[in-house]
């Protein structure tokens, strides 16, 4: 049974904590939510050379780490803490995992390695105006014409999508949904940031007018290998959800041991007190249904994956929004102000809950797939 | 996810499964699921049944053989646990003695007192009850006022004792008393062991809201007790119920969550027969009870990995009850409500169903062990560190 954390993987934890707790303090997560451009490429950069986070579970033929899913999620974990900004999740959990999961050998060799090495930043293009995460949403289309592959349409609501270097975008073709792979500088690619409420993790509007694209395996056959690819990314917003609910507690801890009323810490009384420990009582249920979700991607198990990563996103979704809620509701009318962080937990938690599908999209994946 | 203890264990597990197929038959397989902490029903067949398992030695599976047990470690006892609950085997009669009381003799008690009283449990000959909650003292145990007094050779006890889990069959008791008299909160207490054939322990069955004898009030007037009946220390009884009441908390919520697991089924199966899957109201509480259950599941691997890994349990190990229990009444809330009217009639003699009868024990499981209200002030002083609350 290996459902426990090995020395390693403590250490592990323990490494990105304190590496971002230098590199995503406050003051930087602030900088760089005003920031149109998002993220800091230094920071970016030693991340993969020092740490080797961007390529962690890429296997080592493709310049990656081969380190499990449960090591990333891990990282994920201590990313949701620390608020990090900038494309960590649209290039590891979206676009690194879609690529692992078509059928192409020859792109993975071709376009891993520079995601591993931290410099190729990338992101999975799926969403279009409906918003929807299944396959009808695709309605973008290709089409095969003398030269290659050409794409037109719009995708929007794109996680860094006016950042990523290379962007793999759903399509639907003839033969039925495909993948392509766009280079950030393609003819005819037009990318326009989104004003966010959320301003810790951009997304952006691309339209696509006769824009070359590369095929990605097989043509129609990719809308598999993007489900498994949602599920993963399912799990590890999972885990960077429980990160940063955890970071949101903590916050409420702190300030109800020295915030005296009354004369007392406002934590002796048990309203306060019974509201932390409830919050604690949801996050390690959470901390359950992510790291259940970890478990079954390392064992490879299909079914139970995509159970486990529906779950996960139904869950853990409303318990980073109802923490995170409660940690400003804690802090009293401090916790309302623009210069208290509390508000930065709460706009991720919200946001994070659509990022992939919001919960009730997650609990009728759920049901169909254990067949309520 | 099924649950794979490794090829060290299979064996055991395997001569395990094997044994309950050929013995739980008959009487004792119509009582399947039958029972649990706070569940009185059909108790001369489980009893009957504990001494089935007796016979074939599966009491004790982690206890030293000195004492009659197995001499096997915790992650057989484990898989025991998961295996037994597997199988919806009757809930034991002699449960607590087998995961309380002997655990906390084999943890602090005497030579003597481990070579007297371990093997009768084992072999189903004594029965025992807990002496701890007072009619002035349910969680806050420290305001035990049920006083020993120290005679030549014996302990004088009087006072009174509520709440004692199946306390009428109890032909012992082990109560924590005071020994001190002018000690104050958990100082002075002295944990004794007691025989209940004497004129000085009158029990009285109390009624349950299901209408079942399941716990007793018990009164003490000058009972008396050997001065080598003392489990651990004179004034350290405190200590001595702490570390019963932590294997308590550690051991029973895997073989519920099963239970859960079996219900959370069966409400799916119901609401498939009603089409309540079809309202979108009662379909999200079907689908998060049953995120509730396999929520359950996953949090007590992670403790069970940990466990068996020789690591200290992390937060969830405490957060898991008041998860388990307050979704538990959730659950029996909902089942209840999809049974609609016909799920409202009981039988003969206030009998219930399992159903009914599940809803309506739920109510206890936020209570015992360390009420919901305690829970939140553990969690919220002992993991999060906050300031304890002001006490007189």
């Amino acid at each position: 049974m290996d459902l426990t954390f090995s020395e390693e993987q403590d250490e592990l934890r323990k490494v990105v904590r304190s590496f971002l707790a230098k590199h995503s303090d406050e003051a930087d997560v602030r900088r760089l939510a005003a920031d149109p451009h998002g993220y800091d490429g230094v920071v970016w950069r030693r991340m993969a050379t020092e740490l080797g986070l961007q390529g962690l579970a890429v296997p080592e033929e493709y310049g990656g780490f081969g380190f499990g899913y449960v090591d990333l999620g891990i990282v994920f974990e201590e990313a949701g803490r620390a608020l990090l900004g900038g494309p960590y999740f649209a290039t590891v959990a979206l676009a690194a995992e879609a690529l692992l999961r078509c059928d192409d050998a020859q792109a993975r060799r071709d376009l891993l390695p520079g995601i591993a090495a931290g410099e190729t930043v990338a992101t999975l293009a799926l969403t279009e105006e409906s918003g929807r995460w299944d396959e009808p949403g695709i309605r973008l289309t290709a089409h095969d014409r003398a030269g290659g592959w050409r794409l037109t349409g719009a995708k929007t609501y794109v996680p860094d999508g006016h950042l990523a270097d290379l962007l793999l975008v759903a399509a639907r073709t003839l033969g039925g949904i495909s993948l392509f792979a766009v280079e950030a500088d393609a003819p005819g690619l037009a990318r326009t940031p989104l004003p966010t409420l959320d301003q810790t993790r951009k997304q952006a509007r691309l339209e696509f007018t006769d824009t070359p694209a590369r095929l990605l395996g097989t043509e129609g056959t990719a809308w598999p290998a993007l489900e498994r690819t949602l599920a993963t990314a399912s799990v590890l917003l999972a885990a960077e959800q429980v990160g940063g609910a955890a970071a949101a507690l903590d916050a409420a801890v702190d300030y109800a041991g020295i915030r005296v009323q009354y004369g007392r810490p406002i934590g002796s009384f048990q309203g306060i007190k019974h509201k932390c420990a409830d919050m604690l009582v949801e996050i390690e249920s959470a901390r359950s249904a992510a790291y259940g979700g970890l478990w079954a991607l390392d064992a490879d198990d299909e079914a139970e994956i995509a159970i486990a990563a529906a779950l996960a996103q139904a869950f853990c979704s409303e318990t980073f929004t109802r923490v995170a809620a409660d940690n400003i509701q804690v802090h009293g009318g401090i916790g309302f102000t623009w210069e208290h962080p509390a508000h930065l937990y709460f706009k991720r938690a919200k946001s994070s809950e659509m990022l992939l599908g919001t919960p009730s999209y997650h609990r009728e994946l759920l049901a169909a797939r254990i067949g309520i | 996810m099924e649950v794979d203890f490794g090829p060290a264990v299979r064996d055991f597990r395997d001569e395990l499964r094997d044994w309950l197929a050929d013995h739980l038959v008959g009487e004792f397989a119509d009582h399947r699921g039958v029972g649990g902490p706070t569940d009185g029903a059909a108790w001369e067949v489980r009893l009957a049944w504990d001494r089935e398992l007796s016979a074939g030695n599966w009491l004790g599976v982690g206890w030293p053989r000195e004492y009659g047990g197995r001499g096997l470690g915790l992650l057989e006892e484990i898989v025991f646990e998961y295996e037994y609950a597997r199988a919806n085997a009757p809930y034991r009669a002699t449960v607590n003695a087998l995961d309380l009381l002997g655990p906390m003799l084999l943890k602090v008690g005497g030579e003597t007192q481990k070579k007297r009283f371990l093997p009768p449990i084992l072999a189903v000959e004594e029965l025992w009850g807990q002496g701890f909650s007072e009619p002035g003292a349910g969680s806050d145990l420290a305001s035990v006022r049920t006083r020993a007094d120290r005679d030549g050779d014996s302990w004088v006890v009087n006072g009174q004792k509520v709440w004692t889990s199946f306390g009428m069959h109890a032909d012992w008791l082990y109560v924590l008393t005071r020994t001190d008299p002018q000690s104050v909160r958990h100082k002075g207490l002295t944990m004794l062991l007691l025989p209940t054939d004497q004129p000085g322990v009158e029990i009285r069955p109390i009624r349950n809201l299901a209408g079942q004898d399941e716990f007793a009030e018990v009164f003490l007037s000058d009972a008396r007790t050997g001065a080598d009946m003392v489990v651990g220390e004179v004034g350290q009884g405190w200590r001595t119920a702490m570390a019963t009441l932590g294997i308590e908390r550690g051991t029973t919520l895997l073989p519920q969550q099963l239970t859960f697991e079996r219900e959370a089924e069966a409400v799916i199966d119901l609401a498939r027969d009603r089409g309540a899957l079809d309202d979108p109201m009662l379909r999200r509480r079907i689908v998060d009870a049953w995120i509730s259950v396999r929520i359950m599941r996953t949090t007590n691997l992670r403790t069970l990995a940990e466990l068996t890994a020789g690591r200290t349990p992390g937060a969830q190990a405490t957060t898991a009850k008041l998860y388990a229990s307050t979704r538990h009444q959730q659950l029996g809330q909902l089942a209840t409500e999809l049974a609609g009217p016909a799920g409202q009639v009981v039988g003969e003699d206030y009998g219930l169903d399992t159903r009914q009868r599940s809803f309506l024990l739920a109510l206890a499981e936020t209570i015992y062990g360390g009420s919901s209200e305690i829970q939140r002030n553990i969690i919220g002083e002992q993991l999060l560190g906050l300031p304890k609350e002001p006490r007189p």
